[in-house]
């Protein structure tokens, strides 16, 4: 029964198709990015191999190739075990999360690769998938309707522990994705106000930088004053309320310089400061900044063409095969060509909620939101960061990015889902 | 659960709204906005210019005057300077530690970061003592250009020097090209030829990366272009004869000019004191600049084309060419030596033509022949009259070259001054001045300034009975020729035949029995000279010495003036030096019973000439 090509029929060749299109373009702009114009002209017969894996689009495509094996192993895999071990996967990988930083060698200033021979991983890019197959479990076992307040700390707890672990072992960055199950959370019940709430959160601690503290209270209480004379009601029956919220959020304001000095750390408060003042630190984290910026500008309207850009080619931006692998796109491909990559992310995001709303099962379902939202964080944080619309966050663009960990993680987070949708078919058909 | 089915919509609007927001920036910074391009280029392009090769100076025998050597600058990146043992270093480069330091802080002021000259033109020499220490003193290093050297020491004023361009000079429009720091010529012929002795810069593309190291031509050199040498100066000075000439004028203050009458070419161009050329180049140059600069003796002081003198007796001959054309008197009108309208210089026989008068110099003489040429019965006013004939000699004096710029191929040069009748009714008042008021002007003493070269040109003139080419140093830029206002023919307005009613008169000066130039007689070698002498009175001491002359009388191929500041009669210091000189121009060498008169007027010689330091 457990072969391939019992798929065949029931797989979601649209996924796959898009998958491989953006891997494949992916690794054009890695190639663009890491070519040498001083290599020689046919470096595959020419370069030894030692020599060819100095270079990242070559060890790319070892990665892609071991990826596609990857998803064939994830394919072949009964998907009742996605189910069945989720929990088991879990725990396995939060141990794997605490002993990794006492175990690994640091590596650009975090203990978070473990290295097996020649390969380096890194636990933290799979404990995404494997998070997300523990909450989706998770959510599948209790009733929904009926949630308890245990139910919800468990959840949080079960979404909150691999990136407190992570956070430990200084990768930030990678913590932060976890926000992104809020999305599927919401599909499944969650208040909207929570993500109403979170927004708001996010928009005072903006103004609370930008904007001096005085008006902004000021501007608060005014808006606490519009409301209790515009709504009787509310003054009379949720005074302490309205009070009590107003507190909060003249609490926040005051309270970001002091998360924001004392709670974040150096380099994280510098990549806030410069999103706001892009000239706070010129030779820092805004030349990185600025530099992403100017390589994807220059780029125009249809760009410099495949392997013709000079930002990227000559070391003006920073982590250009990785972090930065959009400042390539743009350049070298130009609007045209950072649209189309806009258009393929939301493309393979609208499908993977399509396949996701077709679970008959809760664990299917949220577990397809869970997919959407990681690649979405990814996605709105790496490019965001790429055009000064979000902080210098070290996260990779799915598919595009060099790197074996993140295409391994992203290729197995994806096709779990596929095997899952395959699988419900069988299901059907079954029964 | 239905009623969440519809959430899918919300999550899938927050995925499109981010999407758009993203492609809407995109577009501004790829598309709308060129500013990121500039940038691009401006991290990636580097220009750089390629100083052309400066033209070289030739002199009149082709021997190279001016050339090019490599120097060195020592140039420092203040960032990069570590711990610097100021003391140490002021040693090896043998300043003085206030100069350095100061220097340093300069640097700074200018940048931190790029690269700013310490000490400018070092020599291959002095780089050597300095080269293998430097590695000691990081953040300095050197960088080669092309400077001037000079294969003489003689005619300093002539050529002019090359030094870095001054702020207030790059806010000139015809100077725009210029970058901060960048050499030009800033006096003599290297500032009027800057043009052609420049050349064109070349400008090459190159790409860099973050580091600053070249990755290769920009679009494979399309922008790129060649820097074209500068065009060669050929001088009609002659070293040789220069050299000779500013050995005569060691220790005086004066000028001398010479030229070629045929040509307008000059020969011999000497302003005493003098300096060494090379006094402004190389290192230390700014030092040596204020110390020719504050020099009492002035000797950055151009004098045959700034110092403007009255003429003297030379002027007479103008007065006389003027007269004669106007047909106020004739070569054998005869006038009194009458000491009543102005003293005379001497005793001498009784001017019955003019020949004598020349001769002689006698003032009584030129005074009434200048009273006929400016009062001529033109009103009945007395005044009116002086008044009318002054205007009408004015213009026929102008048309020598003079009260006005010749227009010599270098910078500095003065008007000079004949005086106007306004100029007269300003100082005066109208109607009340007379020839009385003016009549110096008949023997070159007064109101009139004249400079050495128009002096020189007014010979010229003479020697071709009537007309000349501006004066020029430059015979040939390039292979192309002197520049085409030195090939326009100017005549003064005087018919050649009044010029032969002089001429003979100079020749007597300088050949006939008891003429006031015998000193400057070639006649033992066969060559006629004509001069004339000039003694002007000079207010604040001690007389100015001039003669002016031509040779040979018939078929002049030199003529010269020599100026000599407080040297007395004209006759006895002046005509020696010029004879000396033309001889040594027409023959080649100079007769050994003449040598004498080289030491004739000894100087206190070391006192004016300014030679380089070694």
């Amino acid at each position: 029964m457990n072969t391939p090509a019992r798929y065949n029929r029931s797989i979601d060749w649209v996924t796959v198709l898009l998958y491989l299109l953006m891997v494949g373009v992916g690794w054009l702009n890695v190639y663009a990015a890491s070519y040498s114009p001083d290599a020689p002209d046919n470096p595959l017969s020419s370069l030894s191999f030692s020599q060819l894996m100095g270079y990242d689009w070559f060890k790319q495509i070892i990665w892609i190739g071991t990826a596609l094996l990857l998803l064939v192993i994830v394919l072949v895999i009964d998907p009742k075990v996605y189910d069945t071990f989720a929990f088991g996967l879990y725990g396995v990988m939060i141990v794997l999360l605490i002993v990794t930083p006492f175990i690994a060698r640091p590596i650009a200033g975090s203990r978070s690769w473990l290295e097996l021979g020649p390969v380096r991983l890194q636990p933290a890019e799979f404990a995404k998938f494997i998070t997300a197959l523990a909450v989706s479990r998770y959510l599948a076992s209790i009733n929904l309707r009926q949630q308890s307040f245990r139910d919800q700390l468990v959840l949080a707890g079960l979404t909150l522990l691999p990136p407190l672990l992570i956070i430990a072992a200084n990768e930030t960055g990678q913590a932060l994705v976890f926000g992104a199950f809020l999305l599927a959370y919401f599909r499944e019940g969650m208040s909207p106000l929570m993500l109403v709430i979170l927004a708001a959160g996010g928009i005072i601690l903006i103004l609370a930088l930008l904007v001096p503290k005085l008006w902004l209270v000021l501007a608060l209480t005014g808006i606490l004053v519009a409301v209790l004379v515009a709504n009787r009601r509310a003054l009379r029956h949720h005074l302490p309320l309205s009070v009590g919220v107003w507190a909060v959020v003249v609490g926040m304001v005051f309270g970001v310089d002091f998360f924001f000095n004392n709670v974040l750390q150096d380099h994280q408060r510098k990549r806030i400061e410069v999103l706001i003042n892009p000239s706070a630190d010129p030779l820092g984290v805004g030349w990185n900044v600025t530099q992403s910026k100017i390589a994807i500008g220059s780029g125009g309207l249809a760009g410099k063409g495949f392997l013709q850009g000079t930002q990227t080619k000559f070391d003006f931006v920073p982590a250009q095969s990785t972090d930065f692998i959009f400042c390539t796109v743009g350049e070298e491909w130009g609007w045209v060509g950072t649209t189309v990559t806009i258009v393929l992310f939301m493309v393979l995001l609208m499908r993977v909620v399509y396949v996701a709303e077709r679970q008959k099962s809760v664990f299917g379902r949220t577990y397809g939101y869970c997919v959407a939202s990681i690649f979405f964080f990814h996605f709105c944080v790496n490019i965001g960061m790429t055009i000064g619309l979000a902080p210098v966050v070290g996260i990779p663009l799915p598919f595009f990015s060099y790197g074996g960990s993140s295409l391994w993680s992203f290729t197995t987070l994806l096709f779990i889902l596929l095997a899952i949708d395959a699988a419900r078919k069988q299901d059907l058909e079954r029964y | 659960m239905q009623y969440l089915e519809g959430r899918k919509y919300v999550v899938q609007a927050i995925f499109l709204a981010v999407a758009l927001v993203f492609a809407t920036r995109l577009f501004y910074i790829q598309v709308l906005d060129g500013s990121y391009k500039l940038a691009a280029d401006r991290n990636t392009l580097q220009r750089i210019v390629q100083p052309p090769y400066r033209g070289l100076i030739y002199d009149r025998k082709g021997q190279i005057l001016v050339q090019n050597t490599p120097v060195y600058d020592l140039m420092v990146v203040p960032r990069e300077v570590k711990n610097l043992d100021t003391l140490r270093f002021s040693e090896l480069l043998q300043l003085p530690l206030a100069d350095v330091r100061e220097a340093l802080q300069a640097a700074r002021k200018f940048s931190r970061v790029k690269a700013s000259p310490l000490v400018q033109n070092l020599s291959t020499p002095e780089l050597a003592a300095i080269q293998d220490n430097l590695i000691d003193f990081p953040g300095f290093s050197v960088k080669a250009r092309m400077a001037r050297s000079y294969n003489t020491h003689t005619m300093a004023h002539a050529l002019g020097y090359v030094g870095s361009i001054t702020p207030k000079l790059l806010e000139r429009p015809q100077y725009a090209k210029y970058q901060p720091g960048e050499f030009l010529g800033i006096t003599g012929l290297e500032s009027y030829y800057e043009k052609q002795l420049m050349g064109r810069r070349g400008v090459q593309y190159r790409m860099v990366n973050v580091r600053g190291i070249e990755k290769g031509a920009f679009r494979g050199g399309e922008y790129d272009t060649l820097s074209v040498a500068g065009q060669d100066l050929h001088l009609s000075l002659d070293s040789d004869l220069q050299a000779y000439a500013e050995q005569l004028m060691a220790g005086k203050r004066g000028s001398v000019v010479a030229l070629d009458p045929k040509t307008g070419e000059i020969l011999v161009f000497v302003s005493a004191p003098m300096f060494d050329p090379e006094m402004l180049s190389g290192k230390g140059m700014g030092n040596r600049y204020m110390e020719l600069l504050n020099n009492p003796e002035q000797p950055l002081f151009n004098r045959p084309l700034m110092a403007t003198y009255p003429p003297g007796s030379t002027f007479k001959l103008v007065n006389e060419l003027v007269a004669l054309q106007a047909g106020v008197v004739t070569p054998q009108t005869p006038f009194p030596c009458n000491w009543k309208l102005v003293r005379c210089t001497h005793r001498h026989e009784y001017p019955s033509n003019v020949g004598i008068a020349i001769k002689q110099s006698c003032n009584p003489y030129f005074y009434q022949v200048m009273r006929a040429t400016v009062l001529r019965g033109r009103s009945t006013n007395r005044f009116e009259d002086a008044r009318l004939g002054l205007g009408e000699w004015r213009r026929k004096v102008r048309q020598f070259g003079l009260g006005e710029k010749l227009g010599v191929d270098m910078g500095q040069e003065k008007k000079g001054l004949i005086p106007s009748p306004e100029f007269y009714d300003k100082r005066n008042g109208y109607h009340r001045w007379s020839f009385r008021t003016v009549y110096s002007l008949s023997i070159g003493q007064g109101e009139i300034g004249i400079t050495g070269l128009q002096m020189a040109n007014i010979m010229a003139t003479i020697a071709n009975r009537g007309w000349y080419y501006t004066p020029h140093f430059v015979s040939s830029v390039g292979q192309s020729g002197p520049l085409p206002e030195y090939k326009v023919k100017h005549t003064v307005g005087v018919d050649p035949i009044h010029f032969e009613q002089i001429i003979p008169g100079m020749q007597s000066v300088v050949d006939g029995k008891g003429g006031t130039g015998n000193n400057a007689s070639l006649l033992d070698m066969g060559i006629s000279v004509a001069g004339k002498t000039g003694t002007v009175q000079n207010p604040h001491g001690e007389d100015h010495a001039t003669f002016a002359a031509f040779a040979p009388a018939q078929d002049p191929k030199i003529a010269i003036v020599v100026f000599i500041e407080n040297a007395g009669f004209g006759g006895s210091s002046a005509a020696p030096l010029a004879a000396l000189i033309m001889e040594k121009y027409l023959r080649g060498e100079v007769a050994p019973w003449r040598k004498r008169w080289e030491a004739w007027l000894p100087g206190s010689a070391d006192r004016f000439i300014v030679r380089r330091r070694h």
